[in-house]
């Protein structure tokens, strides 16, 4: 604007200034209308469906006809009471669904981060030939369709199948993964002596929580439950090793050179230069790990349908199938919004747990001395 | 509200730069201190250890695509016996022939519509998006960024009744449409673009302005052409997402005719051949699906070495 105004030089400065004026107007019906298309899609594909889906959460719509129609009613909150309050089959699966999920975050969201990062240090080693090779090798997985990748694990994880033949080699006796309801939490009770998994201490089994005994809750994720994860795992960390890998190549040398000077050894380093260091990239992974393993669905759509035994229904997978095979949109609509709130709340905890402790201690010494001063002031 | 905006600023900032860092670091462009001045003192049994990780890892990685391609020329008396093994024997190529038989081909053609469709729209889409967030000046800009920026925050798999509820209340459930224009946009790749777009200096736009071009010609023959690396990499996002995509296409459509590769793979391995396991069927399928998204990896991956080194000689 100002080499507009320069270049007309200063005795024809009306024109310049109705230039601009015309200019201006141009760029604000351009700029909308750039944006236009963008606010159309993301209106009517989520802005929209969100309302529609907070009414019907509140309805008893069976998925026939309009839902504003006036034969849909308004039944308040009875979906979410449904899930939440009301003992019954609909809080059951619920219930099952959030424990399933709760164990495999936290399963996957450490292994997922921890593998990354080694991965990354790994490729990141300066000495090392064919970097690029096994970058690419380790990434691929995360650009390959989760169908794709189901499909060979469901072959690599049969029970004759190629595992539990690498499995046979070191004499075990490899379970039927994907048909195996069996606890991990269970079966190391009853390993360790702990328990015996036939018979499950009464005061687990009769003590009920939100209609699942303590039995149930305490059960770990299912050997079912457990190959998906690998199989997640295995997938997302290759996504996360190129963001660690962009962290690492950030580091300025100086600083380990100053590092190694100071006689700091390899492990030393790592945890003193490179870690904290690599923090926001952790806490990125972490964060991002979260959001994506809460919404776990295609695995399950793909390889086990929630099965067996309802060890691997998840709360996604579940408000799919109460919606679209049972007709209870209402119910399966208000599970989304819970899944929603749920996922919110998590990271919003989790971001305040892991923020930058130095920034906030800083803040926090800043306001005091402030303070101070403002009393020193007084006095 | 104004420090909560900020924070998913910031995060959207580490993830558009995490979607360019993956690009380059596949690429293995220009970076400061590959093979920087430290003094490298890693001793042989270091680089044992390193290399021994390397082994197992890589093992781990490749085996599994190693499976998946030689089980598909498989018997599936033989994959069944010897899954571990690697050459087929007898080798054949009935899964192959079995697929064609299905409607494996018709799942690829809609596949191939769909991505192209959403990727082309995207990439334009977006950038156009972008632009005029980055660069022209209008009242409630502001206001509009951080909308686009609380919609990032959704989570996808939440939408997936409140989209059905849209489409079929537009009536346009079971249509190409369906299956298309929502995925069009994506409020990921329009802040990758807006990003990208306010890196270049406003000085050439300025020169265009007065010469007396259009806004859409200043961005559609200017400004877009010199966002090529930006471009390139909102195109492997979108075809990727595109091509991958799965809960979508199962709350858009119930019509066979419609099905893209995910939605009829999933359902053609989960009882579509009847009964028994057909491994070398499933393994074929899986593999043919993976084949362009090989090719797009690997052909997109030299190309942005080559333009992210242009642009460093130039610089």
């Amino acid at each position: 604007m100002s080499t507009i105004q320069a270049a007309a030089g200063p005795g024809t400065s009306r024109a310049p200034r109705r230039g601009r004026r015309g200019e201006g107007q141009r760029q604000s019906v351009a700029g909308w209308l750039f944006v236009t298309p963008t606010l159309v899609v993301l209106g009517l594909f989520l802005a929209i469906p969100i309302a529609m889906a907070l009414w019907v959460s509140f309805s008893d719509w069976n998925g026939r006809g309009n839902p504003f129609s006036s034969r849909v009613n308004l039944v308040g909150a009875q979906n979410y009471a449904a899930l939440l309050t009301e003992p019954g089959l609909s809080r059951q699966d619920f219930m099952i669904s959030l424990r399933n999920t709760f164990y495999y975050v936290i399963g996957v969201v450490p292994l997922q981060t921890v593998l990354a990062l080694s991965l990354a240090v790994i490729v990141n080693q300066r000495f090392l030939k064919g970097r690029s090779f096994f970058r690419t090798a380790f990434y691929f997985p995360s650009v390959v369709s989760s169908v794709a990748i189901s499909l060979i694990f469901l072959f690599l994880f049969t029970g004759t199948g190629a595992i539990n033949q690498f499995l046979s080699v070191f004499g075990i006796d490899g379970p039927t993964w994907f048909s195996d309801p069996r606890g991990l939490i269970h079966l190391v009770g009853d390993w360790i002596g702990l328990w015996n998994g036939n018979r499950p201490p009464a005061a687990l089994e009769n003590t009920q929580v939100l209609s699942l005994s303590l039995w149930e809750w305490l059960s770990g994720p299912s050997v079912a439950m457990s190959a998906i994860m690998l199989q997640v795992i295995w997938t997302t960390a290759g996504t996360f090793m190129l963001m660690f890998i962009a962290g690492l190549q950030d580091l300025p040398t100086e600083v380990e050179e100053a590092a190694m000077v100071d006689g700091a050894n390899r492990w030393q380093r790592f945890r003193a230069v490179t870690l904290p260091h690599l923090r926001p990239t952790i806490l990125l992974v972490v964060t991002l790990g979260m959001i994506g393993t809460w919404q776990v669905f295609d695995q399950m759509y793909v390889m086990t349908q929630g099965g067996p035994a309802k060890t691997t229904l998840t709360p996604a997978y579940l408000s799919y199938t109460v919606a679209f095979n049972q007709n209870q949109w209402g119910e399966g609509a208000a599970m989304a919004f819970l899944l929603f709130m749920l996922i919110f709340v998590l990271t919003s905890v989790q971001r305040f747990w892991l923020r930058d402790k130095d920034v906030a201690r800083e803040r926090k010494a800043e306001r005091a001395q402030r303070r101070a001063a403002k009393k020193a002031v007084k006095a | 509200m104004s420090d909560r905006t900020s924070t998913r600023v910031e995060e959207a900032k580490v993830q558009t730069a995490a979607a360019t860092a993956e690009v380059t670091a596949l690429g293995g462009g220009p970076r400061a201190n590959d093979g920087g001045s430290v003094v490298d003192r890693s001793g042989p049994g270091k680089r044992l250890v390193v290399y021994a990780a390397l082994l197992v890892f890589a093992l781990v990685y490749i085996y599994p695509f190693v499976v998946q391609v030689s089980t598909a020329f498989k018997t599936n008396a033989d994959a069944v016996a010897n899954p571990l093994r690697i050459v087929p024997d007898p080798i054949t190529t009935a899964a192959f022939a079995r697929i064609a038989e299905t409607d494996f081909p018709l799942w690829f053609m809609n596949s191939v519509i769909v991505t192209l469709c959403v990727t082309l729209g995207r990439v334009f889409l977006d950038s156009l998006a972008g632009y005029s967030l980055a660069r022209l000046k209008y009242r409630g800009r502001d206001a509009l960024f951080t909308a686009i920026l609380a919609v990032m925050a959704v989570p996808g798999v939440v939408l997936l009744i409140p989209k059905f509820l849209v489409l079929n209340y537009l009536g346009i459930y079971n249509t190409y449409p369906a299956l298309i224009v929502p995925l069009l946009v994506d409020a990921a790749g329009v802040f990758i673009m807006k990003q990208f777009f306010e890196s270049i200096p406003p000085s050439v736009e300025e020169a265009a302005r007065i010469d007396g071009a259009g806004t859409f010609r200043i961005f559609w023959s200017i400004v877009l052409p010199m966002a090529k690396p930006a471009v390139i990499t909102l195109t492997i996002l979108a075809f990727q997402g595109s091509w991958n995509e799965l809960p979508h296409f199962i709350i858009a459509t119930d019509d066979p005719k419609l099905f893209t590769l995910t939605r009829g793979v999933a359902q053609l391995t989960s009882g579509g051949l009847g009964s028994g396991n057909q491994f070398p069927i499933s393994m074929a399928a899986a593999l043919l699906m993976t084949i362009p998204t090989a090719l797009v990896f690997i052909i997109f991956q030299r190309y942005f070495t080559q333009g992210a080194n242009a642009g460093a000689e130039k610089g």
